[in-house]
């Protein structure tokens, strides 16, 4: 059955959700968390959950529903029983995503994005799900099954119309493997849990950010920040609320399509994680550490949160944390809803504080003030499990590795036409023809470094490097073979783009949206040059004005591949000259019925153009 | 010790530490042009209309701080092109049909429209469907014109201290809702004499029954275009516009 708005009445909903606001302590700061488990309970949140949770935690009533209103995996509407939500990264897509969910759809008899009459299932696209090693892949309320397949698409329907419990399906259908395929020093590395906070406690505070310094370690979460000197901003920014002290966030949103190495970090050398999350805590002198995990990953939650309360047992965490008396240190995991921006460092600070996740005004930087106002430093999974091998092993040792201004090593995740994806570590420098020929893509014509918004590199420019100085990368390396539709490629991200904006500045918010039409406008054939003229004049205007990341770089992608791939656009134009977006003569058409006409003169096109020319 | 001072399109432009960029500028009388910035509310930044370059950077002048020598190009053919083609986005994206708009000559969106000659609208329409609110005894609310611009948000919020306005979804999806769990108006407890009754520089928040009281032709922008109203300094008997 449909469960109706007016089915939730507010005392029962209000008595419903009672254990769940407790659990937070009411607490605004963590609404987030509480509409992720009120829809748990309730399946989806109905208004009356609103206003109850607005009550509970002391919030506007259009706040809390500003807040739910904003993630993607939060719904205001019933949504079924069953949701199947597809994978749809452009790696999903070359696997056949799309000809599945049709299957899928046609099978259980429902249309794409619509709950069956029953409220029994949905099914829709999501974006990436951090799987392109081993798509297609799909969600099914909140659980990912990978290596999808017609025989497997038939089975799932047979199980969802036998309303099987998720939790009865095949068990097999949700190992996701780690398919890592080279290893340097960081996935070489096995390391005993608490042995690289022991090394930094035992280093002392100075010479642990000493040889931070000299391992000169940049970011590996995109910008490329120097660690060192982030940490050094935030340990000598002033508390405002001395009370409140630092914070250290680990960013695990991995929210960029074709990048799935945190994943793998998070799977299997969690230990590492969490160590280096301890060592920059330590070094910068933070109590309390976050982890902010991408809603698509919540299925890594439970071994995360035994790992946590392991080391609170084995005395790594919590009072006097790692023996050192003066430091209570503990780590709170944070789940995210769907929503790519929050990856972005000051939207997941707001997320973080259970708000919509939309980009601070920056300057104040988060290293001056963070989380609840107070310097914070933000850093990547990867960058932190570095962080621990630097206070294993020393900065100079770090420093030795890579390239002189990008040292160490680096995770990719690999995948599209490919024999082989899955995660490789290089030492900074490797060149994109190795890595190429070690995953092996036999006829590849083009590779997307770094994700939609990174760039597209084309057969000629397959001997540059993975470096900070030629082609930076946070870590997606995703290749197309020499049958791919680069064009395709495109239209993809620029739909990404539109539906990830955050919506709050003008230009990315409306500029994603036009490009995105655009980009469909020519895929229809009703494309000329005048359209791509429109997508290098958006592209301009959102690298210039937008507010964030998300923006500046949104057309990135196609402006690679108009400038290097045209042939991909110019094949489909009808004209180079301006052709409009709506048929006019089509839309006549119903003037034409209500008028009982239908004579050349009703008409627009050639042949009414050349009766007008005759009158 | 000097008074910090930036160059303005080679203009120097003294300000106060803690100003930004916009604050010195409409303090020496020089018209950024703007459509979320208002000097009773915190800055907000994100209509990007006030898109400027400062030391040869594309940033907000209403978020920005002044900086002692910072160099700032502000009318420019480069960036009104861009506030231009902002401008037009902002058009398509809501539904503005300026003639049967009661805000017609007080609107900041078209008096800007003017000021930066945008001529037509440029990009398809997106037509959106954005029902009306009449709810209210009052007021009316038109959502078809609604910018985004949050400032009835910070103004029911911080003058008001009744947070009527909120917003919601994202993306292309983002829109204005009110605090109520019925989503209307008159559920709320919005008044006329609220501050929030009366910044949206847009047609959405209307006053009932006055509707034309002023003819157009008469109005605020009908008189004066926008960016003259800026010429003289506040103070010097000149009138600032509110927003
Ligand atoms: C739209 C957008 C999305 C981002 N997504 C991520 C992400 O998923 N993970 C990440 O570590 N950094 C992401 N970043 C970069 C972060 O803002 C930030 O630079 C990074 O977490 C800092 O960590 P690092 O210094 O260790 O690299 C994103 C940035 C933008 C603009
Ligand atoms: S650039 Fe896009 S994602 Fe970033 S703040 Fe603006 S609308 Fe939001
Ligand atoms: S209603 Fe008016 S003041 Fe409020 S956000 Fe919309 S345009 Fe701005
Ligand atoms: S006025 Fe500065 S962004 Fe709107």
């Amino acid at each position: 059955m449909v469960v109706a708005d007016e089915c939730f009445d507010a005392t029962a909903v209000a008595a419903l959700l009672q254990p769940v606001v407790d659990r937070h302590r009411r607490d605004p700061l963590r609404l987030l968390q509480i509409l992720r488990e009120a829809q748990e309970v309730l399946g989806y949140l109905p208004r009356t959950a609103l206003t109850a949770i607005a009550d509970a935690v002391e919030l506007p009533r259009a706040r809390v529903e500003g807040v739910a209103g904003f993630y993607s995996f939060l719904h205001l509407q019933p949504v079924g029983r069953y949701r199947i939500l597809f994978s749809d990264n452009v790696t999903d897509r070359m696997l056949g995503s799309v000809e599945l969910m049709d299957r899928l759809c046609h099978r259980l008899w429902i249309e794409r994005g619509k709950v069956s009459e029953d409220g029994l299932v949905s099914v829709d696209t999501t974006s990436c799900t951090g799987m392109c090693d081993q798509g297609p892949a799909l969600l099914v309320n909140g659980r990912p099954l990978t290596r999808l397949s017609a025989e497997r698409i038939d089975r799932i329907s047979e199980l969802v119309r036998a309303q099987v419990a998720v939790s009865d399906w095949p068990e097999e259908w949700f190992l996701v493997a780690d398919n890592i395929r080279r290893r340097d020093v960081l996935l070489a590395t096995a390391s005993t849990p608490g042995e690289a906070m022991r090394a930094a406690v035992a280093r002392g505070r100075e010479p642990l950010l000493d040889e931070l310094k000299r391992s000169n370690l940049r970011g590996r979460g995109g910008a490329g920040f120097t660690t060192h000197t982030k940490w050094e901003a935030a340990r000598c920014a002033p508390c405002r609320d001395p009370q409140g002290g630092r914070y250290l966030v680990c960013n695990a949103d991995e929210g960029e399509p074709g990048t799935f190495k945190d994943r793998v970090l998070l799977a299997s050398h969690a230990d590492l994680v969490f160590d280096g999350m301890s060592v920059a805590a330590f070094a910068i002198g933070a109590r309390q550490g976050l982890l902010y995990l991408r809603g698509e990953y919540a299925w890594l939650l439970p071994a995360l949160n035994e790992n946590l309360a392991r080391r609170r047992r084995n005395g790594l965490l919590g009072v006097a944390a790692c023996g050192q008396q003066d430091w209570n240190f503990d780590i709170d995991i944070h789940l995210g809803a769907g929503a790519y921006v929050c990856g972005e460092e000051t939207a997941l600070l707001e997320s973080l504080e259970g708000r919509r996740g939309v980009p601070r005004i920056r300057p104040p930087y988060p290293a001056q003030q963070g989380y609840r106002g107070q310097p914070t430093v933000v850093n990547n999974v990867e960058t932190l499990c570095k962080v621990g091998l630097i206070a294993l092993r020393g900065g100079d040792w770090f420093a030795g590795l890579g390239t002189k201004q990008s040292t160490g090593t680096k995770l990719l995740s690999i995948a599209g036409d490919v024999e082989s994806p899955g995660v490789y570590e290089y030492p900074f420098g490797v060149s994109i023809d190795q890595v190429l020929h070690d995953c092996g893509a036999g006829n590849a014509q083009a590779v997307q470094v770094g994700g939609p918004s990174g760039s597209c590199l084309a057969l000629h420019e397959f001997t540059r490097r993975i470096a900070f100085e030629d082609v930076p990368t946070a870590g997606a390396f995703t290749v197309f073979g020499a049958h791919r539709d680069l064009f395709e490629v495109a239209r993809n991200f620029a739909h990404f783009f539109a539906h990830e904006s955050c919506g709050f500045c003008t230009p990315c918010r409306v500029g994603t949206t036009l490009v995105a039409n655009c980009m469909d406008k020519i895929a229809r054939g009703d494309g000329s040059q005048y359209d791509i003229n429109e997508i290098f004049r958006i592209h301009r205007l959102l690298h210039a004005a937008s507010h964030c990341g998300l923006g500046q770089t949104a057309c990135n992608p196609l402006f690679d591949t108009l400038n290097k791939f045209r042939p991909a656009y110019e094949r489909r134009l009808r004209s180079l000259d301006f052709v409009p977006a709506f048929d006019l003569d089509q839309s006549l058409s119903i003037a034409r019925q209500m008028t009982v006409r239908d004579d050349p003169a009703a008409h627009f096109g050639p042949a009414a153009g050349v009766q007008r020319a005759e009158r | 010790m000097n008074t910090p001072t930036l160059l303005l399109d080679g203009l120097p432009v003294p300000f106060s530490v803690g100003q930004t960029i916009m604050e010195a500028a409409t303090a020496a009388g020089i018209f950024i042009p703007h459509l979320c910035h208002h000097p009773d509310f915190k800055p907000q930044g994100s209509c990007k209309l006030c898109t400027v370059k400062a030391n040869g950077r594309y940033v907000s002048a209403c978020t920005m701080p002044a900086k002692d020598g910072m160099e700032v190009e502000n009318n420019s053919p480069d960036l009104n092109d861009k506030r231009r083609t902002l401008l037009q986005m902002l058009f398509v994206e809501g539904n503005h049909f300026c003639p049967s708009c009661e805000k017609s000559g007080d609107c900041l969106l078209q008096a800007l429209a003017y000021e930066l000659e945008m001529l037509t609208a440029h990009f398809p329409q997106f037509y959106p469907d954005r029902p009306v609110d009449a709810s209210h005894p009052e007021v009316l609310l038109d959502f078809n014109r609604c910018i985004l611009c949050e400032l009835c948000v910070r103004a029911s919020r911080e003058v008001d201290g009744k947070n009527v306005f909120a917003l919601s979804g994202r993306g292309i999806g983002k829109h204005l809702i009110v605090n109520a769990e019925s989503g209307r108006l008159a559920d709320t407890g919005f008044s006329l004499a609220d501050k929030a009754a009366h910044v949206c520089p847009v047609g959405v928040i209307l006053a009932k029954r006055r509707g034309f009281l002023q003819p157009i032709g008469c109005r605020r922008y009908d008189r004066q275009p926008i960016g003259m109203q800026f010429a003289s300094p506040p103070g010097s008997g000149g009138n600032g516009p509110e927003h």
